[in-house]
């Protein structure tokens, strides 16, 4: 307000105070500003540029233009880990969604040990992915795992889950949605809290069921949270892979592989830099879109609203 | 009508309450009984504490315990800092460049380091910080999410305690320090939890940056110790798995409320 | 006053002076080494270091268990390309191409302190993978064969001879179906032979095709004969062990846990690395006996396991250093130490003349077998880019075994993905 005051009057001053301004601010800056050039944007860039050159083992590189790229494309594996991660958002993000919103309401409503509840359903949260990994890497186990026994117990056969194609992405998946649901629930519960209670009482009135309430007011009013949950939850599934280290490597035969995993396979395990480099630009790619989508998608919503 | 659907969900609700915790619940008995009762739910099995100590014995976990206190510790001050500052900047005052900057943060929320590991790996080794604390700890600290949260808390102060402060002669620096910094505390303990919680639990740039016993965290140690090539046994893995989640778990048990609150006001945007 | 101050002035003095002087003669080597067998092996190699540091006080060893062979070489290479490599460590013998391409090593034969005679010493077999050029550039260390374990009480229980193992592969799927075992609804209680897919499965698929007489790859390791139709025999016949003869269970059998299973006895054979025997016999309840893989065309199995490798990053003060430290560790008392600790084949015929390695062998003939095996033994898959290659055709075995694609499927997509990595180093 001083300020304002001031540069109607006397512009030579602003001047001076605007530079001090500037100078100021960007002095508060420069350690997010320096840290996050080298750890974010530099990187990205570093990472395009170097999509472009092949690295022989020795260390010589050469520029080889769209040369990766088309490598990439033509790589079953690569083809192979897309897809997988695709499904697996499928998968697990949906999934996540419907039992964070069940789990939501359950501990809102007033049922008897509601904490116990919302202790149980958010302890996964705090605890590493990795430790969650030996965990269900136990279970897991063919025949001497907890899962294999409690079927044997029943009369069922057991089965090797993990090291089946066919069943090792949804139980993946499964201990993925275990960890992750109770994260999203709190979210929901904050979105829950914000629902004025009048609209319910009215409409209790008004003679609604609950279930139509919930259909008709409580969902679109959850929307914005559901939307915030799914571009989080998308993220995630890219994110996460800790698990893939300790229980399968990516196997079999890259079955249960995910792209992160594999950018980590490609560039330290097999020392290709290059090719890891094409690989995270398309992962950050990826992101980006999810990025725009939000930023697009998102943004336009609330400001419908 | 009403009551019987209402304890039919109780009943769900329960029940799926002791299902999520099951997995956990596992891993505490396995790893207090012994290996003959990994599998055996003998409700009379004897209590040991020999898993831990084989695990350990067998891998240094005391350091491990260490270098993670110290990692979560240095990310942590760092974040604070940074963010403070940055957020600052961004929330009062109106400054060259101010939305492109802004937007540039913003970029990290979507790509963030932990994607970045090829290229961060090059830059942390070019700097000759590799295997040591500091260079898991650096791609973090300048944290997008961190600067988001206090912008919006550091927005809504009043101009009025801002204009007594400098009445009071205080200079920017003052003023951050005696006005924004208490009032934004609520915000801070829920960042500090979240950060200190997704530290604690990362596991892939530690793994890649670091080599050696004295820089590895918990996490990585714990993948090492279950290495399951030597053949594996459970119930000491299970154990080393229990003393990895432990402080996490037990903050968490006794702070319940901050917990939940702080991830719920961290996802309120 | 003046005698304390002189006293104390001369315990300075001393102190500062020796340890200078151990400061000044002290080398430090780090070495990585992996470990892919059961057993308390990280204890064995930290004891050995140990004596060796106690009879050679001016050279300190490091020694970092770095998880399987692939961490190990991972770390390795980070490491290196990070600044801060090793001086020395332990790898696949079959590392060598790749650890050359990355110019990373210097061959251990023009070290000073490694004479003809003492690389003379060592298995020929073993050190196939170690000579290239003509240069010996690697030393065998933890080497092994793949042997084939088998339960002698469960041959007894089902009525076959406990001192007849199988020696082809037709005899091998005929007794395995005798020993199968169901309980009462049918389910298999004990399995007739594991070879397992996971891990080193490129290893096993090895070991068949040597056995119906077919090679994997060329001299100069930028070749391989993958989808070559003995190739294909060999992994059908795998494959066939549990989709026709079901003798083995279907899908991945897991390298880390096939030695419980043993054990347990869940299966009455099972292929393995000699390199589990010394866990097998702590463990096992039970007489097993151990003998070579069966013959198809021929008898015979890849060696595997690792090798010393110096660094060309240590100063040539260490790399002497580190050349006296592996001579120490395959001296013969070490070597057979090492075998009658872990199973692995000592990697010297000295090693087997020594009197505790002859009296062990006395209570305990399973021990020689690994070693008797190397008259029918080839190098191992040794290939540049070999970690690739590795993941490549480790997955062809997974796809086959776990019924996704068929053995010549698989096969072909190996050899065409590996053919396109290893154009490079045509």
């Amino acid at each position: 307000m001083v300020s304002a005051v001031m540069s109607a009057a006397e512009p030579d001053v602003v001047r001076r105070r605007n530079w001090l301004t500037n100078a100021n601010a960007w002095l508060l800056l420069l350690p997010a500003i320096v840290l996050m050039a080298a750890f974010t944007h530099y990187p990205i860039l570093s990472t395009l540029y170097h999509s472009f050159f092949s690295m022989s083992r020795g260390g010589e590189s050469e520029f080889v233009g769209l040369e990766n790229y088309t490598y990439m494309l033509e790589d079953d594996v690569f083809r192979q880990v897309l897809r997988n991660n695709i499904v697996f958002a499928l998968a697990t993000v949906p999934t996540s969604i419907a039992l964070a919103l069940l789990m939501a309401v359950w501990v809102d409503k007033k049922i008897s040990g509601r904490s116990f509840l919302r202790l149980a359903f958010f302890t996964p949260t705090v605890l590493p992915m990795i430790a969650v990994a030996n965990i269900w890497l136990f279970f897991y186990t063919p025949e001497y795992g907890l899962l294999d026994q409690f079927l044997k117990s029943l009369g069922f056969s057991g089965h090797n889950w993990l090291g089946d194609p066919s069943t090792v992405m949804s139980c993946l998946a499964v201990m993925v949605v275990w960890k992750e649901a109770g994260f999203f629930m709190i979210f929901y519960l904050a979105a829950l809290q914000t629902i004025p209670p009048e609209l319910k009482e009215a409409a209790e009135v008004e003679g609604a069921s609950r279930w139509y309430f919930f259909r008709r007011v409580t969902l679109p009013l959850l929307m914005p949270t559901t939307l915030f949950i799914s571009i989080n939850a998308l993220i995630n599934s890219f994110k996460l892979v800790d698990q893939l280290v300790i229980m399968t490597k990516g196997g079999p035969n890259n079955a249960s592989s995910l792209l992160l995993y594999y950018i980590y396979e490609v560039a330290f395990t097999f020392q290709d830099t290059a090719f890891a480099a094409t690989l995270t630009v398309t992962l950050i790619a990826i992101l980006a879109g999810v990025a725009l989508t939000k930023f697009v998608y998102l943004d336009r919503r609330i400001h419908y609203q | 009508m009403r009551q019987q659907s209402h304890s039919v969900e109780t009943v769900a609700a329960w029940a799926l309450a002791l299902l999520w915790l099951l997995p956990l619940a596992y891993s505490l008995w396995s790893a207090f009984h012994p290996s003959e009762y990994a599998t055996r739910f003998d409700l009379t099995a004897p209590l040991t504490l020999e898993n831990f100590v084989r695990a350990w014995n067998q891998a240094p976990f005391a350091r491990y315990y260490l270098n993670t206190l110290m990692l979560v510790s240095l990310v942590l001050a760092g974040q604070l800092v940074v963010s403070t500052l940055a957020a600052y900047a961004f929330a009062r005052f109106r400054f060259f460049g101010r939305e492109v900057l802004f937007a540039l943060v913003l970029v990290q929320l979507m790509i963030m380091p932990d994607v970045l590991i090829v290229e961060n790996y090059r830059v942390i080794s070019a700097l000759n910080l590799l295997d040591t604390i500091p260079a898991i700890a650096l791609p973090y600290i300048a944290s997008a999410f961190g600067i988001f949260l206090l912008r919006q808390t550091f927005k809504s102060v009043p101009n009025e305690l801002v204009d007594a402060a400098r009445v009071e002669g205080a200079s920017s620096f003052g003023v951050l320090w005696r006005v924004f910094v208490p009032l934004g505390k609520t915000t801070y303990i829920a960042f500090g939890l979240v950060s200190v919680s997704y530290h604690w639990n990362n596991f892939l740039w530690p793994l890649i940056v670091t080599n050696s016993v004295e820089s590895r965290p918990l996490t990585v140690g714990l993948a090492v110790f279950g290495a399951p090539e030597t053949g594996v046994d459970w119930s000491v893995i299970t154990a080393a798995t229990v003393m990895t989640m432990a402080p996490l778990l037990l903050a968490f048990l006794l702070f319940q409320r901050q917990f939940v609150q702080s991830f719920m006001r961290a996802g309120i945007r | 006053m003046k005698f304390k101050t002189k006293a104390l002035l001369t315990a300075g003095f001393m102190t500062a002076a020796s340890l200078s002087a151990s400061i000044a003669h002290a080398v430090d080597l780090t070495m990585y080494y992996p470990v892919a067998v059961g057993g308390p092996v990280t204890k064995v190699i930290d004891d050995m270091v140990q004596k060796f540091q106690k009879e050679n006080p001016d050279i300190k060893v490091e020694a970092v268990y770095a998880g399987n062979y692939t961490d190990t070489m991972t770390k390795a290479m980070t490491a290196m390309k990070g600044g801060q490599p090793p001086q020395l460590s332990v790898l696949f013998s079959t590392d060598l191409f790749t650890l050359i391409d990355e110019k990373a090593i210097v061959p251990i034969g023009e070290i000073p302190g490694a004479d003809k005679e003492w690389l003379n010493g060592f298995y020929p077999a073993f050190m196939e993978n170690g000579r290239v050029e003509g240069k010996t550039w690697s030393v065998p260390f933890q080497r092994s064969t793949i042997v084939l374990y088998y339960n002698k009480e469960a041959f007894k229980d089902a009525g076959l001879d406990p001192e007849k193992p199988p020696t082809t592969w037709a005899e091998m799927a005929e007794m395995s179906k005798t020993l199968v075992k169901k309980d009462a609804s049918g389910n298999v209680t004990r399995w007739g032979v594991e070879i397992p897919s996971t891990g080193y499965g490129y290893w096993m698929l090895q070991a068949l095709a040597i056995e119906n007489g077919q090679k994997l790859m060329n001299e100069a390791g930028n070749q391989v004969s993958f989808n070559a139709p003995k190739t294909v025999e060999a992994l059908q016949y795998w494959v066939d062990l549990s989709a026709k003869e079901s003798v083995m269970p279907k899908g991945a059998v897991e390298w880390g846990t096939l030695r419980t299973d043993f054990l347990e006895g869940k299966t009455a054979m099972m292929w393995h690395t000699t390199g589990n025997l010394t866990a097998v016999k702590e463990g096992a309840k039970f007489d097993f006996g151990v003998a070579m893989l069966p013959a198809k065309e021929r008898r015979g199995s890849p060696t595997g396991g690792g090798n010393f490798y110096v660094f060309k990053s240590a100063s040539p003060e260490q790399q002497q250093a580190a050349v006296k430290f592996i001579r120490w560790m395959t001296a013969p008392e070490r070597a057979a130490d090492w075998s009658i600790k872990t199973g692995y084949v000592a990697v010297t015929p000295a090693a087997y003349e020594t009197d505790v390695m002859k009296t062990y062998v006395k209570d305990f003939p399973q021990a020689t077998v690994a070693r008797d095996q190397l008259e029918h033994a080839v190098a191992e898959l040794s290939v540049h880019d070999n970690g690739r290659i590795y993941k490549i055709l480790n997955d062809a075995v997974q796809a086959a075994v776990t019924g996704t694609q068929t053995p010549k499927e698989a096969l072909d997509s190996a050899q065409k993905q590996s053919e396109r990595v290893l154009s490079r180093y045509k």
